[in-house]
């Protein structure tokens, strides 16, 4: 589906926004992660506002899509999508990390139950996504047996892994991929944040993982590549994930760590802490002449 | 002698015995839980017979999902089946589930609150020749201390297969510990079991205990054996199986502590963190000071060996329940 200027013009706002909520929480928390949240502000822009079937109101919907977040560490650009969507108060988004807050350092269900899964541990957010995905193949399959081929009782729902890259290096990451492929899950979309960066440094100097889309398609994944920031791209990708029904999907987003703030830009530094007053304010004046910008260019 | 209402097999004490894995119990319990509820699936790791999950996998194959020699994958997958409203089994020898992926299970079962269960075969020492790579020792230590994690430790075959049914209708996480081995069957059809519950399956004639004696899993039948050669010696002794670990049945362990003023606790288990330590645990903060004695592996890896070679080595055997009998006796009785 093309997106028109007006739609995109809207998402693109909208992320401006998160990545404020963003920088807005970190500073308040004075601990967490910077650029993975700046980085992956489009994706979840796209998905939690164009793209995911859901209703922030109904949090357990059964008919919703998942969103299975591997790489907890970057829950700040959860939090803020979902707050930003309805979910719960924007307000609440300065309680992240704090004492008694729903927003835990890393997700967790018991707090905020509107999460489909907690994480935090790296590696196996992909394995519960598939075993979703099969159980719900399974469920799609009794439906039918209990309604004949009346395809309007079958409810099918599309599940959305997102990981990081330098989560790639967990085995069990590749557990999951293996298994994925071998089950042709079609209704799994794994969308890897490929901004190159882990906490060690870049990660083809820590430990490399090019090629990347050779190692997907040798495990018989569809595998698209695509620009992280371009809301175009991102939904021209999963439109063509969707259509792929006999195989599992990943879509490796090239995204910028710290997108949307130039000082945070591509530097692994800004992998794992908060920006101090100073950077924050910097950050926020960036962004919001950024706004002014993309008014500007599509006016 | 053993109470009558608790209904245990008549041939305990024969040399002929019937002896059954008591793997197979999980795996007929798995078999009749499926058939009770569609929502029950059973995911492998490359030991589906070996687990006992073939049973299942014949009647159900759309409801198995073989997940290959990959339990960490094992376990976070039935996490996302249970988020799916499935009742997920998982089965692989207990070193590694939940051995090697630990915390998959500790974030993405307990954590994430998934009622997910955990079959662990091949506990205990008493896998035998495999030798010590393969002999779960440490198993109990590490599910127990686990949150919202129940434990069972069925003692044979028959009470396998009803722990297998029963947890298969709770919406936790359930880790089940299961022998390899041949194993004496001491209870029947008509023993009941309810998670939670120990109960006594022999005391003394006299009523009064002189020694309490807490068993789980296989070892039950050693305890059983103890007891009644020290009848013959007028020692009084209870033994209470432990089946389920997690939660403990507080109100029959204090009221055993309390009367039997010394404990023996036996278990095919690292002395640490186990059963015994979880009984001690309660007695310390609850009940009056007893001592007790822990029958278990000290510290130590398993090795090669028959299993009863290695029961006695290790002395998990008759004679090693005996003696600690004698011995927290005589601390007893010092104590007065």
């Amino acid at each position: 589906m093309h997106l028109d200027d007006t739609t995109i013009k809207k998402l693109e706002l909208q992320a401006n926004a998160i990545r404020e909520s963003i920088i807005t929480m970190l500073l308040a928390a004075g601990s967490g992660h910077t650029a993975g949240p700046l980085g992956m502000a489009d994706i979840f822009t796209a998905l939690y506002f164009y793209i995911l079937k859901h209703d922030p109101k109904q949090p357990h919907w059964p008919d919703r899509d998942r969103v299975i977040l591997s790489n907890g560490h970057i829950c700040p650009v959860l939090y803020a999508s979902m707050a930003h969507a309805g979910y719960f108060p924007i307000a609440e988004l300065v309680t992240l990390r704090k004492f008694g807050s729903r927003l835990q350092g890393h997700p967790h269900r018991d707090f905020l139950p509107a999460l489909e899964t907690s994480s935090g541990p790296l590696g196996s957010g992909l394995s519960q996504a598939v075993g979703m995905a099969i159980a719900d193949r399974m469920n799609a399959a009794i439906d039918r047996k209990k309604n004949g081929d009346d395809a309007s009782a079958v409810v099918s729902h599309f599940f959305f892994c997102l990981l990081g890259d330098g989560e790639l290096n967990e085995g069990n990451n590749w557990e999951a991929v293996l298994v994925a492929g071998r089950e042709r899950l079609g209704n799994l979309i794994a969308i890897v944040d490929r901004n190159n960066i882990q906490i060690d440094g870049y990660t083809e100097n820590v430990l490399p993982l090019e090629d990347l889309r050779a190692k997907w398609e040798a495990f018989n994944w569809h595998v698209l590549e695509i620009d992280g920031h371009s809301f175009t791209d991102i939904v021209a990708a999963v439109d063509q994930a969707k259509a792929i029904f006999d195989k599992p999907s990943v879509i490796i987003a090239h995204t910028i760590p710290g997108k949307g703030v130039v000082e945070f830009e591509r530097k692994f530094e800004w992998h794992g802490k908060p920006p101090n007053a100073v950077e924050a304010k910097m950050a926020l004046t960036e962004l919001r002449t950024l706004q002014g910008r993309i008014q500007s260019e599509h006016q | 002698m053993i109470p009558s209402h608790v209904k245990l097999n008549q041939k305990i004490f024969d040399d002929a015995v019937e002896q059954v894995p008591i793997r197979r119990g999980f795996g007929e319990g798995l078999l009749a839980a499926g058939e009770a509820d569609e929502r029950v699936v059973g995911l492998c790791a490359d030991l589906t017979e070996s687990a006992q999950m073939h049973l299942f996998k014949e009647k159900f194959p759309e409801r198995f999902v073989e997940i290959g020699i990959a339990e960490q994958n094992l376990a976070a997958t039935a996490s996302g089946m249970a988020a799916m409203g499935k009742i997920p089994f998982i089965a692989s020898y207990a070193m590694f589930s939940p051995g090697r992926n630990w915390e998959q299970i500790r974030t993405t079962i307990c954590y994430n609150n998934r009622p997910v269960k955990i079959a662990g075969s091949h506990a205990g020492v008493s896998v035998g020749p495999d030798g010590g790579t393969h002999q779960a020792i440490e198993d109990i230590a590490i599910t127990r201390v686990l949150p919202r994690m129940v434990v069972i430790s069925p003692c044979d075959a028959i009470e396998a297969k009803k722990a297998t049914l029963a947890v298969a209708k709770t919406d936790t996480p359930v880790y089940v510990r299961l022998a390899r081995e041949q194993t004496p069957i001491i209870t029947t059809a008509s023993t009941s079991f309810e998670i939670g519950k120990a109960q006594i399956f022999w005391q003394p004639v006299t009523r009064t205990p002189d020694v309490g004696i807490i068993a789980t899993g296989a070892l039950v039948h050693k305890a059983l054996q103890v007891a009644r050669e020290l009848e013959k010696e007028k020692i009084g002794v209870t033994v209470l199986n432990l089946s389920t670990i997690k939660p403990l049945d507080e109100r029959a362990l204090l009221h055993l502590a309390a009367s039997a003023g010394a404990l023996v606790t036996v278990e095919e288990h690292q002395i640490a963190g186990g059963m015994g330590s979880a009984v001690a645990e309660l007695v310390a903060a609850k009940g009056q000071p007893v001592p007790i004695e822990f029958v278990g592996v000290h510290n130590q890896f398993g090795q090669s060996g028959t299993p009863a070679e290695l029961i006695e080595h290790y002395g998990m055997g008759v004679t090693g329940v005996r003696d600690a009998v004698r011995s927290v006796l005589q601390r007893k009785h010092s104590l007065t």
